[in-house]
């Protein structure tokens, strides 16, 4: 295979995945969010919760459709372009993708028909039953996919015969070493960058003048997740990191642009620099002395190996991942930022005034998606050139596509996604533009941006809540003569 | 010992993908329909049919995957590297069709006629590429040193063009006869009147792969007319034309489940004809499910789940039916 093919089914595969991980990231962190808004709303009956809970399902729709559409893409994938790596590795990755299925995108499926559609077709138990079934699906799926890609990470409970992957142990294959810290870092991820969307939901609102109750809670929840969970991620990232330099120190030494230890001097942390694969070196380099020690083995002089140690072939790219861990590092200091302003603020009781956290967290609102796709790049880009980190290289693991046919593939998936999830993404920014407001049926429509209702106008406030999925919802028979 | 892990996995792969055919089938085939279908009310009704469902529907898809995968690794790696851009065009016209669920109700006055042509077009695309793609599987992939040995377009052959469109009108007949069961009035009516052409035109295509298939491929014709497999297999071209015959019947009335019903049993009779031709292979000609087989350890892992849970998702999927079972009126909608 050339190397330009292996490039452009590289380009394919990270394409496709870096729009697809987007979506379940924000499915995991918003369906465990309605469920807690139904709780709430079932226990105390305070209508903001349930009108708080139309309006995420609405955006969970139209964002749950693209999960799943862009999912199963990648379900065939592997075998489309990584046929190689899944005859070699099928034997542990397959059952592990089918347990997904059969546990989690199947709870998913078969409960969201009723969490989207059968507010008014079944009690309000059984409803919320409903989706604490879709949540927990999300959940488990997390959980199935991150067993198997932690398994190519740091792969245990295998034997190798015949020339391919003989599962031995499947509790050794899923509780592999690195499998818990990635759950951990990915589940908080989902639930951090929902706040912030959440959160830069409430504020833009705020910032417009929208004060009513829905907006403040929403406002509020966002931000009190944001205060626990930030600082939370920044422990669990930093166990994950020490983890990795115990499995995979090739990857700790291209994040940190560390090529060589000096005798008996710890390793310093470069803040800045730009690492260059050819002369060996991290140029510019803007360094805290002992700092990388002090991070990575906890102690004032230890020394971690560096990237010279390893040989040139089996180095994985420095300049990308350095800058990539920092952008994640940058977003998750601002993140924890936001949370202590935050909490401040609602210390003094100027939670929903301060113009300039509102504002802020406005600007937040992409960053934890950013910072997923940045901290998936340096996982992934980090353990190149293997497939199978130390088993297989990512070389010998894809098929023997020519250019062309990868080519056109890779262009029409470009042009598609753009297409498809741009247009998503505007329809998801409007229906949060719309805001959330009282269902019909249960509060009178005046006030706020709305229009008459009209079939018409089916983004307009009122009648969004007609159009929308989550619709019908509300409405009763005898109160609403339906959309 | 004596448990035939290979063999247990054949059959749930091949339950999983007729359940995909079937339940995906319908909800297809009211895209392809939606061309004939002008009417924004109409379409609104039908797409409403199947809003709470498609999803799951679609998840079949990804079990027979993924079962693939993890039973039969080898087939899942050469099947789909030499279905390669079949499949990678019909994942496409999932991705518009799946999408334009939410967004035809999403999209403001000037784009929604786009998402409809989008719903339509992607619901065509992915049938055509399936039943593609199910051709070029029927007429054998070539496999040297455990990798596909064929060029990109090998899929594309006469054969696999007409499969393609046959496949087009069998789900286009289940989406017909499915909203015969969930509508009413002059919606209906017209999909009344729409499923005897459509049920004469999947009767023809049965007609022309049967006698395709075995002059292209001497081995299945092998198959088929050696004693004392014709004797076994001949009540299937019995029953199809039985069926056939009943589904006509029940037009002339005022049906309700019963076309859908038949037309579930045309599709069922199809794809059994399918399995007689190439089982035991995985990869036809040649490769058998015993020689694609992952080690038993996978098998036998994978196995205890799906036999455990499969049921139980099967419950909760008929559940969610019934919750929203009876007829699908204008403006009543769940959007």
């Amino acid at each position: 295979m050339s190397s330009d093919a292996l490039l452009l089914a590289r380009i394919q595969f990270g394409f496709t995945i870096s729009f697809h991980i987007i979506f379940p990231a924000i499915t995991i962190g918003l369906a465990s969010y309605l469920a807690v808004l139904e709780a709430c709303w079932l226990r105390t009956r305070e209508t903001v919760y349930r009108d708080l809970y139309h309006f995420w399902l609405r955006i969970f729709a139209v964002n749950f459709g693209m999960g799943v559409v862009s999912g199963l893409v990648m379900a065939y994938q592997f075998g489309t372009n990584w046929s190689y790596f899944s005859d070699f590795a099928g034997s542990v990755t397959g059952p592990l993708l089918a347990y997904e299925v059969l546990t989690a995108f199947f709870l998913e499926a078969g409960f969201l028909g009723v969490m989207l559609f059968g507010w008014s077709r079944v009690g309000p138990g059984l409803h919320f039953f409903s989706t604490v079934m879709v949540a927990l699906g999300t959940l488990i799926s997390a959980t199935w996919i991150l067993a198997s890609n932690s398994w190519m990470q740091t792969p245990a409970g295998y034997e190798i015969i015949d020339g391919r992957v003989v599962p031995t142990d499947w509790l050794a294959v899923i509780l592999n070493p690195s499998f818990p810290y990635r759950l951990a870092h990915m589940g908080i991820a989902a639930f951090l960058a929902t706040a912030l969307m959440v959160g830069a939901s409430g504020a833009w609102h705020l910032l417009r003048g929208d004060r009513s109750p829905a907006v403040r809670k929403m406002f509020a929840m966002a931000m009190g997740m944001l205060v626990l969970v930030a600082p939370l991620q920044a422990l669990v990232g930093d166990m994950h990191g020490l983890n990795t330099l115990q499995h995979q120190p090739a990857k700790i030494a291209a994040i940190e642009g560390h090529w060589q230890n000096e005798p008996g001097a710890g390793v310093p942390l470069t803040l800045f620099g730009i690492p260059d694969m050819e002369q060996e070196t991290t140029r510019y380099a803007l360094s805290v002395p002992r700092l990388g020690s002090l991070i990575l083995t906890h102690s004032w002089d230890g020394q971690f190996p560096g990237l010279k140690s390893y040989p040139a072939q089996d180095r994985p790219n420095s300049t990308i991942v350095f800058w990539t861990f920092r952008i994640m590092v940058g977003l998750g200091l601002l993140m924890i930022a936001l949370g202590l302003w935050a909490a401040w603020a609602r210390w003094r009781r100027r939670l929903y005034d301060l113009r300039g956290l509102h504002r802020f967290a406005l600007w937040m609102g992409p960053a934890g998606l950013v910072a997923i796709l940045a901290g998936w790049y340096t996982t992934e880009i980090g353990r190149q050139p293997w497939i199978v980190y130390g088993v297989m290289r990512t070389a010998d693991a894809a098929t023997r596509h020519g250019v062309p046919e990868l080519s056109v593939t890779l262009g029409i998936f470009v042009i598609t996604y753009f297409l498809v999830f741009g247009a998503g993404a505007l329809y998801i920014l409007r229906l949060i533009s719309v805001g959330p407001t009282p269902a019909p049926g249960h509060a009178p429509l005046s006030g706020g941006p709305g229009e008459p209702r009209s079939p018409a106008r089916p983004l307009s406030a009122a009648s969004s809540s007609e159009t929308g999925p989550a619709n019908g919802a509300p409405a009763r028979p005898t109160t609403q003569p339906g959309g | 010992m004596g448990i035939d892990l290979a063999l247990i996995w054949a059959v749930i792969i091949l339950f999983g993908i007729m359940m995909y055919v079937v339940m995906d089938g319908f909800d297809l085939g009211i895209g392809i329909l939606f061309p004939f279908t002008p009417e924004r009310e109409d379409r609104d009704v039908m797409v409403n049919t199947v809003a709470p469902v498609w999803d799951g529907n679609e998840t079949w898809l990804v079990l027979g995957g993924a079962g693939l995968l993890a039973a039969f690794p080898l087939a899942y790696a050469v099947v789909l590297s030499a279905l390669y851009l079949p499949l990678i065009f019909m994942l496409l016209g999932l991705i518009f069709r799946g999408v334009a669920f939410e967004f035809r109700f999403k999209a403001d006055e000037r784009h929604r006629p786009f998402w409809d042509r989008a719903f339509a077009g992607g619901s065509i695309a992915a049938a055509f590429f399936q039943g593609a793609a199910l051709g070029a599987y029927l007429q054998g992939i070539p496999v040297t040193e455990r990798a596909y040995a064929g060029g990109p377009m090998d899929w594309l052959t006469p054969f696999s063009v007409f499969t393609g469109a046959g496949l087009v009108v069998a789900y286009a007949l289940l989406g017909c006869t499915w909203l015969i069961l969930k509508t009413e009035g002059g919606l209906q009516r017209r999909m009344c009147r729409n499923a005897r052409p459509l049920t004469l035109g999947l009767l023809a295509v049965i007609v022309v792969i049967s006698i395709w298939t075995p002059l292209s491929q001497s081995d299945i014709a092998q198959r088929w007319f050696s004693l004392p497999n014709l004797f076994w297999f001949a009540p299937v071209p019995l029953l199809v034309a039985a069926a056939g015959w009943a589904l006509l019947r029940q037009l002339d009335g005022t049906p309700h489940a019963g076309p859908f019903l038949l037309s579930l049993g045309l599709v069922f009779l199809g794809y059994s004809g399918l399995g007689i031709s190439l089982w035991p292979a995985i990869i036809p000609p040649r490769i058998s499910i015993w020689e694609a087989s992952a080690p038993p350890q996978s098998q036998g892992f994978a196995l205890v789940g799906a036999l455990l849970i499969i049921p139980i998702i099967l419950m909760y999927t008929a559940w969610s039916y019934y919750v929203f079972r009876g007829k699908v009126r204008a403006g009543e909608g769940y959007h």
